[in-house]
C-alpha cells in the first residue's frame, strides 16, 4: 500500500440545533494513499460532505469539529492556525463542489476566479497567472480557452462550468483534490465526460482524489479504494474490487441490491426498509440495526471496524460470526 | 451542503407561528405596549384627570406639576401631593410659575371631575386620579389654553390609534379585492387595474396626501374630518397592497392545487376564496401590521400641518403643532411629548410586525407599506 | 441599453398623463375659490376678475381646462400662481434646486454610513457593535421624521450652535462665496440628519441582510476553499454580490426621499418643493399644485429609471443579454 497522504482518525463534528446536539460526523477514520482515488459513498445526509468540510476546516457555524486528527503528510490540520490552514487550502488540498452554477461567483469572470489561487499561493504575476489559467482551461478540455477565460459563469454550459471548476482546483497542482458529488448535477452523458477527465488528469498529475458520491456506478469507474459511510460513521472500507465482489456490511449489500437491474430484470425494486437515523438521536448499539435483516442480540453493542481480511474492514459483528450470514426469508420488501 | 433528514410530527402552521411569536421578546413587548395604549384610549375619559377641552387660560403653558412626597417642613407623606401654583410675567412676557407651598393637594384615586360617558355608554363623573380644586394636576404640563396635556394626549390617542386600524382595514379590503381580481382574471382586467395602481403610486406619498386634501373643502366638521383622513390614507395605501396581492395570486394561481381544483370543476370565485386567499394570509397579516404606522404618521402629519383634526379635538399630530414654533418650545419643551407617543406606537408596531414575520417565515420579504 | 431607456420613457409618459389628469379632476372636486382674496379687494372690479378667469380658462369645464394646462406645460409654462402673483415655472425652478440639494446630501450621508456599517454588522454578527447598530436602526426607522426634526430643533435652540430652519441666514447676500457655501451647509445639517437617519436605518439592515445571505452562498465556501484571506472573501467576493440588489435601492431611495423629505422640509422651513406644495394646498393655488405634482412624478419615475439602468449596468447577467 502506498504511503498515506491523508489520515483521518476519529473525526467528530457537532452542530447545536433546536432539537439537541447533532453529530453528523461521528468518529470517522480512514486514510487516503498517495496518488490513489478513494471513493466516499453514502446516502444524502450521512455526513460525507461534512467530513470533507471538516478536513478543510470549512464547517459552517454553528458546527464545529470537536475531536479527532487529520494528518496531512504527518501534520495535524486540526491543530494549525487559520493562516497556516489557508496556505494548505487551494495549494495542497483543493475542493470541487457539486453545483458549479452556485459554486462559482456569478459576477466575476471565470478567468479571474481561476487565477486567484495562483496569484495568492505562488506569487505569480497576473500575466503569468493568466497564461497558466488559460493552459488549465485547455487541459480540462474547454474549447477556445483564451476567449472563454473572460466569460462569466452563466455564459457557460453546466459541463463546461464543472470543467472550469476542476481547472480552478488543479491550478496550483495540489496533492489532494476533494470532489464532492462532482457529477450529480450534470446530465448523464456529461457525467461520463467529467469522470473521464478526472481520471486522465489524475494519471497525468499524480494527485490523490477523494471522490464523494452517493452513486455506486461513479465510484466503480474511478475509485481504487472505497469507504462506505452511514449515519456519520464508516461502516465498510475496502478496495473497489473487493467491495463490489463481496460486500461485508449489510448496508453495503443493501445499496448494491437496490440498484435497479443490478441482478437480472426484477419485478419489484429492492429497498432498504426504514429510514436514516436523525443525527441528534442515533440509536444505541449498531446504528444500522433497526433496518438490518441480519440483526441479532450482539448488535446491541456497537461494533468498531472489524477486519474481514487485512484490506477489507466492516463495522458488523457478522465479520466475526460469519455463519449468521445466510439470507433470511423476510429480507425482500 | 447535505440536508439533515428529520422525522417529525407536522404541526399546524398557525399554531407553530404563534408559538414562535411568544418566544420573540421584543415582539411581545411591542404587543404589550400596544395593548396598553389602546386600552388607555378606550378608557381615556376615565383615566384622564380632565376633559380634553377643559380650559384654564390663566395656566397657559404651565409646566408639569412637581409631585412631592416630602413637604416644606421635611415631613414625609405616603400619599404624593402637589402644590397650588401662581404665576407672574417675566421680561419675555412669558409666564413664570411658582409653587405656593402653603397648601398641599394630595393626589387622589377615583375622584369626581368632569362628566363623561364611560365607554360611550355609562354616564359618570369619576376619574382615575385627580386633585381637589382649585389646584390642577398637570402630569405633562399644560398647553397654550391651560388644558392638561396628559388628558389631551389620552383623548388624542383615540383618534391617532384608531385611524391606523380603520384605514388599514379599508385599504385591505380594497386592495385584496382589486388585487385578487386582477391576478386571477389576468388579461385586460389585470392590465387596466395595474395601470391605475401605478398611476397612484407614481405620486410621492406626501404630495398625494396633500393633493387629496386639496380635493376637500378647507374646513369641515370634526367627524367629517376623521372620515376624510381615513379616506385619504386608505386611498394612498390600497394601490400598493393590490399590486402585491396580485403578484401572490398570480404565483399561487399557477400552482398545482389550483389547477387540480379547476380540473374538478370548481367555480372561479370559490377558488379565489378557498384556495388562493388563505395562502396570502400570513403575508398580508405581516404587511398590514407593518403598514399601520404609515397611517398613523399620515394622520399625524396632516393634523400637524393644520390640515387634519382641528382644535378643540385632539390628535397626537395636532397636539404637536404647538411645538412647531421653535422659539416657543424652548420655554415649554413638554409640548414635544405627544411626538414621543407617536414614536413609541410606531416602534411597537414595528416590533410586533417583525416578530410576526419571523414567526411565520423569517425569509419573508415584506416591505413597510 | 439606449433602447431600454427609450422604451421606459415612452411607457412613463401615458402614466404621467393619466396621473396628472386624475389629479386635476380630483382637485377640481374640492371646488376652487381661487380669487376669494381678490374678490374681497374693493379696488379690483368684477370685470377684471372675470377677465382673469377667462384668460386662464377657468370658466370652462374641468376637462377642457386640463388640456389647456397640458398644452402650456408642453411649452414649459406651468401656469400662474394666484396667491403669489408669479409664474409657476419660476417658483418651481428655485425650489427644485433646494430640494435636490437636500436630497443629494441626505443620500450621500445615508450611503456613506449605512453600507460600511451594514458590512461590519454582517461580518461581526451578534457582536455588541451589531446589536447596538440594530437597536439604533430600529429607532431610526420608527422615529417619525417630524418628531426627530422637532427634537433636533429643540436641542439646537438650547445648545445654540446650529441655525434653526430655513436655508440661508439673514445676512446671506453680504457673505463671500465661501461663507455662503458654509452658511447653506450649516442649514443643511439638521434636515439632512433627520432624513438620513430613517433612510440609513433601513439601508443598513438591508445591507446586513444581503451580506449575511451572500455569505451563506456556496461560492463563498469555494472562495475559502481556495485559501483566500477572509478580507478578500468578504470585500471582493461577497460584497460585489451583496451590493447588486442595493443599486436599484439607490434609485428607489432617491425617489422616496422626495416624499419623505417634504414633511421634514416643512418642519425645518427648508424652501423646497415640499414646502411649496403645502403653501399651494393651503392657498388652493391650482397650478402650483399641479406643477409640483408633475415634477414630483417625473422625479420619481426618473429615480426608478435610474435604479433600473444602474442595475442592468452592474449585473453582468443582465447586461450581456
Amino acid at each position: 500500500m502506498s504511503a498515506a497522504l491523508l489520515e483521518i482518525s476519529d473525526l467528530r463534528t457537532e452542530f447545536d440545533t433546536d432539537d439537541g446536539l447533532s453529530v453528523p460526523v461521528d468518529g470517522v477514520s480512514f486514510s487516503i494513499p498517495e496518488g490513489k482515488t478513494v471513493g466516499l459513498v453514502g446516502e444524502s445526509g450521512c455526513g460525507k460532505s461534512l467530513t470533507a468540510l471538516s478536513v478543510m476546516r470549512l464547517v459552517p457555524p454553528p458546527g464545529r469539529t470537536v475531536s479527532g486528527q487529520v494528518a496531512f503528510r504527518k501534520r495535524d490540520l486540526l491543530s494549525l492556525s487559520e493562516r497556516q490552514m489557508r496556505e494548505v487550502r487551494g495549494r495542497d488540498i483543493s475542493m470541487i463542489f457539486q453545483e458549479p452554477m452556485t459554486s462559482l461567483n456569478p459576477v466575476m469572470r471565470i478567468g479571474a476566479q481561476i487565477i486567484e489561487p495562483i496569484v495568492l499561493h505562488e506569487g505569480a504575476s497576473r500575466r503569468e497567472a493568466r497564461e497558466r489559467g488559460v493552459e488549465m482551461l485547455e487541459k480540462v478540455g474547454i474549447p477556445e480557452a483564451s476567449r472563454r477565460f473572460y466569460d462569466y459563469p452563466h455564459q457557460m454550459s453546466g459541463g463546461m462550468r464543472q470543467r472550469a471548476m476542476i481547472a480552478m482546483a488543479l491550478s496550483c497542482g495540489p496533492a489532494l483534490v476533494i470532489a464532492d458529488e462532482p457529477t450529480t448535477a450534470l446530465d448523464v452523458t456529461i457525467q461520463a465526460q467529467i469522470l473521464e477527465l478526472l481520471r486522465t488528469l489524475q494519471a497525468e498529475m499524480g494527485m490523490s482524489v477523494l471522490l464523494i458520491t452517493h452513486d455506486l456506478s461513479v465510484v466503480a469507474q474511478l475509485a481504487d479504494e472505497v469507504v462506505v459511510m452511514y449515519a456519520g460513521s464508516i461502516v465498510e472500507r475496502a478496495s473497489a474490487e473487493n467491495l463490489y465482489a463481496h460486500p461485508l456490511h449489510p448496508y453495503t449489500e443493501g445499496l448494491f441490491d437496490s440498484l435497479p437491474g443490478f441482478h437480472a430484470r426484477q419485478e419489484r425494486l429492492n429497498v432498504i426498509r426504514g429510514q436514516v437515523p436523525d443525527p441528534t438521536h442515533y440509536p444505541g448499539g449498531c446504528k444500522f440495526r433497526p433496518r438490518c435483516s441480519y440483526e441479532y442480540e450482539k448488535c446491541a453493542e456497537r461494533p468498531g471496524l472489524l477486519k474481514g481480511t487485512d484490506e477489507h474492514l466492516a463495522a458488523c459483528w457478522l465479520v466475526e460470526d460469519t455463519e449468521r450470514r445466510k439470507k433470511p426469508q423476510t429480507q425482500r420488501v | 451542503m447535505e440536508e439533515v433528514v428529520l422525522a417529525r410530527k407536522p404541526r399546524s402552521p398557525l399554531r407553530l407561528a404563534m408559538r414562535r411569536l411568544k418566544r420573540h421578546k421584543t415582539a411581545m413587548a411591542g404587543l404589550f405596549v400596544l395593548v396598553a395604549l389602546y386600552l388607555s384610549a378606550l378608557f381615556a375619559d376615565f383615566i384622564a384627570p380632565y376633559s380634553f377641552d377643559d380650559e384654564l387660560r390663566g395656566n397657559s403653558h404651565a409646566p408639569p406639576s412637581k409631585i412631592h412626597f416630602v413637604d416644606a417642613e421635611g415631613k414625609f407623606h405616603l400619599q404624593p401631593f402637589v402644590y397650588g401654583v401662581s404665576f407672574e410675567f417675566d421680561e419675555f412676557h412669558e409666564r413664570v410659575f411658582a409653587e405656593d407651598k402653603t397648601k398641599r393637594y394630595p393626589i387622589k384615586l377615583f375622584v369626581r371631575g368632569d362628566e363623561h360617558k364611560l365607554l360611550w355608554v355609562f354616564p359618570t363623573d369619576i376619574h382615575l386620579i385627580g386633585v381637589d380644586k382649585p389646584a390642577r394636576l398637570y402630569l405633562m404640563g399644560a398647553d397654550s389654553r391651560g388644558r392638561d396635556l396628559f388628558s389631551r394626549i389620552l383623548y388624542g390617542g383615540r383618534i391617532s390609534l384608531s385611524v391606523g386600524l380603520v384605514g388599514v382595514t379599508v385599504s385591505f379590503l380594497l386592495g385584496l379585492t382589486v388585487g385578487g381580481i386582477a391576478g386571477y382574471f389576468g388579461g385586460w382586467v389585470d392590465s387596466a387595474l395595474m395601470r391605475m395602481c401605478e398611476m397612484i403610486m407614481i405620486i410621492p406619498g406626501f404630495y398625494l396626501m396633500l393633493a387629496l386634501r386639496a380635493a376637500f373643502p378647507p374646513t369641515l366638521p370634526s367627524t367629517s374630518v376623521y372620515v376624510m383622513i381615513v379616506l385619504i390614507m386608505s386611498f394612498i395605501g390600497w394601490a400598493g397592497l393590490a399590486r402585491v396581492v396580485r403578484g401572490m395570486v398570480l404565483s399561487i394561481a399557477s400552482k398545482d392545487y389550483v389547477t387540480a381544483a379547476k380540473a374538478v370543476g370548481g367555480k372561479d370565485i370559490i377558488i379565489i376564496f378557498k384556495h388562493v386567499l388563505p395562502n396570502t394570509l400570513s403575508y398580508v397579516i405581516v404587511s398590514l401590521t407593518l403598514s399601520i404606522p404609515g397611517y398613523i404618521l399620515g394622520e399625524s402629519a396632516l393634523s400637524l400641518l393644520g390640515l387634519g383634526i382641528q382644535d378643540p379635538q385632539a390628535s397626537w399630530g395636532n397636539l404637536l403643532s404647538d411645538a412647531m414654533h421653535v422659539t416657543e418650545i424652548q420655554f415649554h419643551p413638554w409640548m414635544l411629548i405627544p411626538g414621543a407617543f407617536i414614536f413609541v406606537t410606531v416602534m411597537a408596531f414595528n416590533f410586533l410586525g417583525d416578530g410576526l414575520r419571523d414567526a411565520f417565515d423569517p425569509r419573508m420579504e415584506v416591505g413597510r407599506g | 441599453m439606449t433602447s431600454y431607456i427609450i422604451r421606459r420613457v415612452l411607457v412613463a409618459i401615458p402614466l404621467l398623463l393619466g396621473m396628472t389628469f386624475l389629479a386635476f379632476m380630483v382637485i377640481q372636486l374640492g371646488g376652487g375659490e381661487y380669487f376669494a382674496e381678490l374678490r374681497l379687494n374693493p379696488q379690483i372690479s368684477r370685470e377684471t376678475i372675470e377677465q382673469i378667469e377667462q384668460q386662464f380658462n377657468l370658466d370652462k369645464p374641468a376637462v377642457v381646462q386640463y388640456f389647456y394646462w397640458l398644452k402650456n406645460v408642453l411649452k414649459l409654462d406651468f401656469g400662474y400662481s394666484f396667491s403669489r402673483m408669479a409664474s409657476v415655472t419660476g417658483l418651481i425652478r428655485g425650489r427644485v434646486l433646494a430640494t435636490m440639494l437636500l436630497s443629494t446630501s441626505s443620500i450621500l450621508v445615508t450611503w456613506l454610513v449605512a453600507i460600511p456599517l451594514g458590512i461590519y454588522c454582517a461580518v461581526h454578527r451578534y457582536s455588541w457593535g451589531d446589536r447596538f447598530a440594530s437597536f439604533f436602526a430600529y429607532i431610526g426607522i420608527s422615529i417619525p421624521n417630524f418628531f426627530l426634526a422637532l427634537l433636533l430643533l429643540y436641542l439646537a435652540s438650547v445648545v445654540g450652535i446650529l441655525p434653526l430652519g430655513d436655508m440661508t441666514s439673514a445676512k446671506f447676500d453680504d457673505l463671500s462665496l465661501a461663507s455662503k457655501v458654509l452658511d447653506i451647509g450649516k442649514h443643511l445639517i439638521i434636515p439632512t440628519v433627520v432624513i438620513a437617519t430613517a433612510a440609513m436605518a433601513g439601508l443598513q439592515r438591508l445591507m446586513r441582510g444581503n451580506m449575511l445571505e451572500v455569505l451563506r452562498a456556496q461560492y463563498i465556501t469555494t472562495a475559502r476553499a481556495k485559501g483566500l484571506p477572509e478580507n478578500r472573501v468578504i470585500y471582493v467576493h461577497a460584497l460585489r454580490n451583496a451590493i447588486n440588489p442595493m443599486i436599484s435601492i439607490f434609485g428607489l431611495q432617491f425617489s422616496s426621499l422626495l416624499g419623505g423629505a417634504a414633511l421634514t422640509e416643512i418642519v425645518c422651513s427648508w424652501p423646497g418643493l415640499g414646502s411649496l406644495m403645502l403653501e399651494a394646498v393651503r392657498a388652493r393655488d391650482l397650478y402650483v399644485v399641479m406643477g409640483d405634482l408633475l415634477i414630483g412624478g417625473i422625479l420619481l419615475i426618473g429615480g426608478n429609471l435610474l435604479a433600473d439602468v444602474l442595475l442592468a449596468w452592474t449585473d453582468p447577467r443582465i447586461r450581456l443579454e
